[in-house]
């Protein structure tokens, strides 16, 4: 080297290029970091089907079963509900389930298998709370003689028929979700699995 | 002694940095009680991090033991309700003396230049506050632990295209459960009581750095003696010190008639439905979360879902929150004081506090149409505050401000 004269480019490409190797060798360090948030293989693997007996459930009855730690609800409905379920289309915000919001077995007006019982993911789709299962009919807090029979989330007032589907102008922006599921045999239903055939 | 001094200042310079902030630190002589509020800050946030120690001493971070071990500290452990209520009382306490400790800031136009950057800091240490209040509210594992964290997390899953993703990664899992309530819990007593700290050093420093505001709005280093000491400043020790003093005093006195006599505060401070261990199968009938985030809470609620999405509202959520973050440069007016401003900003700040508290209001109550349509006028009139700012400010009459502070 001739000289005192310091090579100021030189001494800038050498930092620049330091600095990048030191960011690139962060972000290979916060990897590690970073994903060890996501589901554990003990999480993963706890995702097991659930099967419900419902030889027991009355008409209008409904059991809640926790399946992937979600509330499901098994429920069956009576002649006069699924009469009521057809005539509810203009006040629906996705009557014909258009959004993918169930197995293609259930995309149907009932969103079910059998058009009597009922297996929803009882979540609500706008802020994961669980609605409240509010069967009556015409149920004064609920709009009077129009409410069906449905659910009413009481975190912020969105509201479901007995198919889980929203109601038109709820927070909640679609139907509510229906799990895989199938029967066993006529009282025993397995949440979790497709029906073979599908 | 002066021995010791003199061989400790040649190391660390100690009597440097007492004369720096506190003896020889000169503050404008004409403060009022709006000014008890950031030492009172100081106050809870040592308290809140001395009862935390002891309580994670007996706390169980696990979804099948948090609630039962919250119970053990109140009934087994000697003193035990004394110090969680004391840390229950003390989140509210917090917020209750930030607020005002920000309004002081609003009437007083402490956010102008050159004190921009002491805002900054300050709303960022009262976002990390919320993220701290919000994830120590999920540790007792009960029904407003649970279904609260559910609500305030689903907004992340509504993002557009990577939300449920996002949603599995902050929950470690698919649903609210023990992961979550884990890694809360590292969040709430390690790294974001770190970042409180930091935060607040910084905050002084720059505070320090271009010295206080003060009712009159007068920048008090315009006027100095002979010795370079502003004529209008007194040092804050023992001057100010003393005072704060009779702040704590007051303030542990309302402090700890709450304390032990009201600590749930008819379920303001402590929720009824949080005395009940979390039912994932079951949502409360009534679920808000704590008043101190009921008027963003209430924000999300008044926009409705648009294009079948939740995320507008997630927005104006927390647009709500950072829109304060720009208040230093919405401000036009050539006046800091409420004392000298015109009466526009006067109008405005008044309308903005009502809707502030009537938002807070509306958060903890049942939705109905009604309230539906006042949280949406309310909501506009938030926003309008800050959008109509650079007009407000800068028209109608302002008084003279003075060359110094008055009495």
């Amino acid at each position: 080297m001739s000289g005192q004269e310091i090579d100021l480019k030189k001494r800038r490409f050498l930092t620049n290029a330091t600095s990048v190797v030191g960011a690139v060798g962060v972000g290979f360090v916060a990897w590690p970091f970073l994903s060890s948030w996501m589901p554990s293989a003990r999480a993963k693997a706890a995702g097991a089907p659930v099967d419900v007996d419902i030889s027991k459930l009355e008409s209008g009855q409904l059991v809640r079963v926790l399946w992937r730690k979600k509330p499901v609800w098994i429920f069956k409905r009576d002649s006069s509900t699924i009469a009521n379920l057809k005539t509810l289309d203009a006040e629906l915000t996705d009557p014909n389930n258009e959004e993918d919001q169930q197995p293609i077995y259930a995309k149907n007006t009932y969103r079910s298998i059998k058009e009597e019982v009922a297996v929803i993911v009882g979540v609500c789709t706008h802020l994961g709370c669980s609605p409240t299962y509010r069967p009556e009919l015409g149920a004064a807090d609920l709009g009077g003689d129009a409410w069906k029979g449905g659910f009413y989330c009481p975190c912020h007032g969105s509201k479901f028929d007995l198919a889980g589907r929203v109601y038109a102008g709820a927070p909640a922006p679609t139907n509510l979700i229906i799990p895989p599921y199938h029967f066993v045999s006529d009282s025993l239903i397995r949440i979790g699995v497709d029906p073979k055939a599908s | 002694m002066d021995n010791n001094k003199s061989w400790i200042d040649q190391r660390f310079p100690l009597t440097k940095v007492w004369n720096e902030h506190l003896a020889e630190y000169y503050t404008p002589r004409n403060f009022n009680f709006w000014y008890f509020f950031g030492s009172l800050a100081m106050l809870v946030l040592v308290m809140q991090i001395v009862t935390g120690i002891f309580l994670t001493m007996h706390f169980k971070p696990d979804s099948a033991n948090a609630f039962a071990s919250v119970e053990y500290i109140m009934r087994d452990v000697d003193w035990g309700w004394l110090i969680r209520y004391l840390h229950s009382t003390g989140a509210s306490a917090f917020f209750i003396v930030i607020y005002l400790h920000m309004y002081r800031g609003l009437l007083y136009g402490s956010y102008k230049a050159p004190r921009e950057l002491i805002w900054i800091l300050g709303m960022v240490l009262y976002i990390a506050l919320m993220a701290e209040a919000f994830m120590g509210y999920v540790l007792p594992w009960g029904q407003m632990s649970y279904w609260g964290a559910q609500v305030i997390i689903s907004l992340f899953g509504s993002v557009p295209f990577i939300g449920p993703d996002l949603l599995t990664w902050i929950l470690g899992d698919y649903a609210v459960g023990d992961p979550a309530l884990n890694r809360f819990f590292s969040l709430h007593v390690i790294a974001l009581p770190l970042i409180l700290v930091v935060l607040v050093f910084l905050h002084i420093v720059a505070l320090h750095t271009v010295g206080s505001n003060n009712p009159d709005g007068v920048e008090i280093k315009k006027n100095k003696d002979k010795d370079g000491i502003p004529k209008d400043g007194i040092p804050f020790h023992p001057y100010y010190s003393v005072k704060d003093i009779v702040g704590v005093v007051v303030f542990l006195m309302l402090f700890s008639a709450v304390v032990f006599f009201a600590p749930a505060m008819n379920g303001y401070f402590l929720e009824h439905a949080n005395f009940i261990e979390a039912n994932p199968l079951k949502t409360p009938d009534h679920i808000a979360p704590l008043w101190y985030l009921t008027p963003f809470y209430s924000v999300l609620r008044a926009i409705p879902p648009m294009f079948g999405s939740q995320f507008p509202g997630v927005v104006g959520m927390f647009a709500a929150l950072l829109i304060l973050l720009a208040l230093p440069w919405l401000d036009r007016s050539k006046v800091k004081s409420i004392r000298y401003r015109s009466w526009p900003y006067k109008v405005a700040l008044g309308i903005f506090v009502v809707s502030f508290i009537v938002l807070g209001w509306l958060g903890m109550q049942p939705v109905t149409p009604i309230n539906a349509l006042l949280a949406r006028v309310f909501t506009a009139a938030y926003f309008g505050f800050f959008i109509l700012m650079p007009w407000f400010t800068s028209i109608g009459k302002t008084k003279e401000v003075p060359a110094r502070v008055t009495e």
